[in-house]
């Protein structure tokens, strides 16, 4: 019993020393103090979750119907650009029905010709030896393009990906701010922003999947027509942002919104708000081009598929830069421009699960639990003293050495402090004594059945330690299941108790036990008052 | 210093005398339970049913009708108002809006305005939005996590011991559990995830308990080969009787203190432990040791593991 190698005295202090070292930034955090924590010294948080920190939680969920209806479109676009290349194939009767885009070549001769050409717009998928699109002929002339199933789930992937990035640039343009983007499961993006009590504005930006396309306006097309949605082939009828009517344009994208660098919000000659847009080499290229072959013609401005605006081209815009007028307000027009230049989403997110919490009902819950931890512990200090007079001092000095050594874990990991994780960390002040309290009655069991001093304390160390851990796998087995099912907070409470039972193990146990043993050696005393 | 023993040193409780009597008494308190939560059912948070809810701090203390009317005014469906915690916070309930996602904004966004507007000062102090869709997972979710959770425990406990002590451990849960769920039912406290994370800590709390006991179960029939079953567990239930009761009050006074002065938000999740530590204790003594009498427990049932099960024991350093 009395055998305590001194590298395990150093060994458990240290890992004393360090929990306390790790976790005092985390308790200085917030109060005035915090700036005299030497900069030298570990400098490791526990972050608060937004239920205690205030902020907003949005859970997306990517919109499968609009990805495919995204993706169709693109590879519609890219047919007509294909098909218009010498030598150009005349098609007609192009149609996107049934999720599949088919078309009619006119001249039989060249059918063989689209088909290669239509092959090679399509791209093998990683790993699978499919292709993303299916090409087929029907009927002799028609050429039918499916998506494939797995060619579809890549697109979802990548989709996912780019979409998790374009939100994070979205709600954090300059990248400096503590925000949660996170993909969960293969359909959805989890975004957390401390600090943000007013969700409305997040949404205002993740809402918008910010395509924006130029477009030359079908002059041709009667205006009856359009009002009735009817467009002239090769042309389509949008509705006007403003909800003024309807504009016919034509299909083909002269410009898109993927050839951006930059966008910004600026002022009009009039001092109406608007936005700078500024084109990459190629875009640029473009524009001037489409710009310089339609001098006085209208040119429609669309985003995600309603007309912004549709000015006259007045002269040649050859400098890559141009501006998007419209009838927005400054705020409107800066939001425009943040989706904007952080590019388009290539999936509708709609929103799942929104929580909001104001930063005062996080402070007074913080107060509110730190109160009822500082009681709780008293409480429980006093209870322990009273009921093992010595033994119950080595219990309690263990109890304030697991809280730091809980909060310190928590900090090296980055674990984030939830409202029931602090309910968890309560309760772990009350369920950690349970170890010294099954060793300490163990102990004066066996004191009563005779066994000399340090027999009995042995005996009960070592007796009461299977109980011990058998009682401790139950906590683990449920706070893992808690923290693999629950959400958010729940998670928060699951990971306080799995930290709390693994270090109120090391504190209860070893730790009084070389506290016992230290004293024995010590004193040698001769009676035991437990 | 005169040390304070709650439980004298020895005991003599003839805690199976009585097991008859307390079995016939829990089976009707569960069944009673668990009939009236089926009947009533529990009353869901908007985390499990979808909806909103809205939390809000007043300036001044406000006429609960006149909010009410207000709110009924905007016709939102069928909304609900109670007092959260004071006199000047309460929290709006609202049904999930029909169409889709976007009208839940607008819903939220609208109470937020009006309120804003009718009371100066006002706080919004948090807004919960949950879709149909997610609800439903969080329900699923939470009733598997529970599932789980007592049968990987169950499990356990029959690989540590041997499988007449699984289902005792698993009778016990059900025990806990079930009339847990009816003081829910009961008192129509708000069942909202915290309260799923309490149910899971119970499950692990109330295993804890019985785990200490079945571990000197274990002990005294290895020890008293010869000893009929009832005194064993008797015997053992009263060696253990200063450790149950010392460890359920720690635990009762830091729960105690966090339900009548910690934060509002977890009420829910403190009450139901507080609760399910002093079920979780009783249930380790009447449910989950009687039980090892009916399915026949003996000494023999450990014979031929001992040498095993001394093996596999782990000992402190």
């Amino acid at each position: 019993m009395l055998e305590f190698p001194r590298w395990k005295v150093w060994l458990i202090s240290l890992v004393i020393a360090a929990g306390v070292l790790l976790s005092i930034p985390s308790l200085l955090a917030g109060t005035p103090y915090a700036h005299f924590w030497p900069k030298w010294l570990p400098q490791y948080r526990i972050s608060l979750g937004l239920d205690l920190a205030g902020g907003s939680h949005l859970l997306l969920e990517a919109d499968a119907g609009d990805m495919l209806k995204q993706r169709l479109q693109s590879m519609d676009d890219s047919v007509a650009t294909e098909l218009r290349r010498d030598p150009q194939i005349d098609v007609g009767d192009i149609s996107t029905a049934g999720g599949r885009l088919s078309f009619m070549v006119r001249d039989p001769r060249q059918v063989d010709a689209a088909v290669e050409r239509m092959r090679a717009l399509t791209r093998p998928v990683a790993l699978t030896g499919n292709r993303d699109w299916d090409v087929s002929v029907v009927d002799s002339t028609r050429i039918v393009l499916t998506p494939t199933a797995s060619g579809t789930a890549q697109a979802f992937k990548d989709a996912m990906g780019v979409a998790r990035d374009v939100v994070r640039r979205r709600i954090d343009p300059s990248g400096t701010k503590e925000i949660t983007v996170i993909t969960e499961g293969n359909n959805r993006i989890l975004v957390q922003v401390p600090g943000q009590d007013d969700p409305e504005a997040l949404k205002k930006l993740i809402g918008q999947t910010a395509r924006l396309e130029f477009k030359l306006v079908d002059l041709s097309a009667n205006p009856q027509d359009a009002q009735q949605g009817r467009a002239p082939p090769g042309s389509q009828v949008l509705p006007m942002a403003d909800g003024s009517g309807v504009l016919t344009v034509k299909r083909r994208v002269m410009v898109s919104g993927d050839q951006l660098t930059d966008a910004t919000q600026s002022f009009d000659q009039d001092g109406r708000p608007d936005i700078n847009i500024k084109f990459n080499t190629a875009g640029a290229r473009r524009f001037a081009r489409t710009t310089q072959e339609n001098v006085g013609k209208p040119f429609a401005i669309i985003l995600d598929d309603k007309v912004l605006s549709a000015p006259n081209i007045n002269e040649p815009i050859l400098g890559g830069n141009a501006q998007i007028s419209g009838s927005f307000t400054v705020q409107s027009a800066h939001d425009l421009a943040v989706s904007l230049a952080s590019g388009k989403l290539p999936v509708k997110l709609n929103v799942i699960e929104e929580r909001t919490v104001g930063p005062d009902l996080g402070k007074d819950s913080i107060h509110k639990g730190v109160i009822a931890s500082v009681i709780g512990t008293v409480g429980v200090i006093i209870f322990m003293l009273v009921t093992y007079g010595r033994f119950g001092v080595y219990a309690n000095i263990a109890l304030v050495v697991n809280g730091f050594l809980i909060l310190g874990t928590m900090a090296m990991f980055n674990a984030t402090l939830t409202l029931p994780g602090i309910a968890g960390f309560i309760l772990t002040i009350g369920a950690a004594v349970d170890a010294n309290v099954l060793i300490n009655e163990r102990i004066r069991e066996e004191m009563r059945r005779g066994r000399r001093l340090l027999d009995a304390v042995e005996t009960g160390y070592r007796e009461a330690f299977r109980a011990i851990f058998d009682a401790n796998v139950t906590h683990v087995i449920s706070a893992t299941i808690m923290a693999y099912f629950g959400s958010g907070p729940v998670r928060g409470f699951a990971v306080v108790l799995l930290i709390g039972v693994v270090t109120s193990v090391f504190t209860a146990v070893y730790f009084t036990r070389m506290l016992v043993v230290l004293w024995i050696r010590r004193t040698r005393p001769r009676a035991l008052h437990i | 210093m005169k040390l304070l023993k709650l439980v004298p040193d020895h005991t003599n409780v003839d805690f199976m005398r009585w097991r008859n009597v307390a079995l016939v008494l829990s089976l009707i308190v569960t069944i009673a339970s668990l009939s009236y939560t089926v009947y009533r059912g529990l009353n869901l948070g908007v985390d499990f049913v979808g909806g909103q809810l809205v939390r809000v701090t007043f300036a001044q203390p406000i006429d609960v009708e006149k909010l009410r009317s207000k709110v009924d005014s905007m016709h939102l469906g069928e909304a609900s108002i109670q007092e959260f915690g004071g006199p000047r916070t309460f929290q709006i309930r609202l049904p999930k809006p029909g169409g889709g996602d976007t009208a839940a904004n607008v819903v939220a966004t609208r109470v937020k305005q009006e309120i804003e507007k009718d009371y100066p000062g006002a706080k919004i102090d948090s807004v919960d939005t949950v879709s149909g869709k997610v609800s439903e997972e969080l329900a699923d979710n939470s009733a598997l996590a529970i599932i789980f959770a007592m049968l990987g425990i169950s499990i356990y406990i029959w690989f540590r011991f041997e499988w007449q002590f699984g289902v005792g451990a698993l009778v016990g849960l059900a025990h806990d559990v079930s009339m847990t769920l009816g003081f829910f039912a009961f008192t129509r406290l708000q069942v909202d995830l915290n309260v799923v994370a309490a149910f899971l800590t119970i499950v692990g709390y109330s295993l804890n308990d019985t785990v200490v006991i079945y571990d000197r179960i274990r002990e005294n029939l290895r020890k008293y080969r010869k000893m009929a079953i009832l005194p064993l567990l008797n015997l053992s239930l009263n060696e253990t009787l200063a450790r149950t009761v010392v460890t359920s009050l720690t635990v009762l006074i830091a729960l105690g203190v966090l339900m009548l002065i910690g934060p509002e938000v977890i009420f829910g999740l403190a009450i139901a432990i507080f609760l399910g530590v002093i079920i979780g204790t009783y249930s380790s003594i009447y449910i989950s040791s009687p039980v090892l009498v009916w399915l026949g427990v003996s000494p023999h049932s450990f014979v031929k593991t001992d040498d095993k099960d001394e093996g596999a024991t782990a000992q402190p350093a």
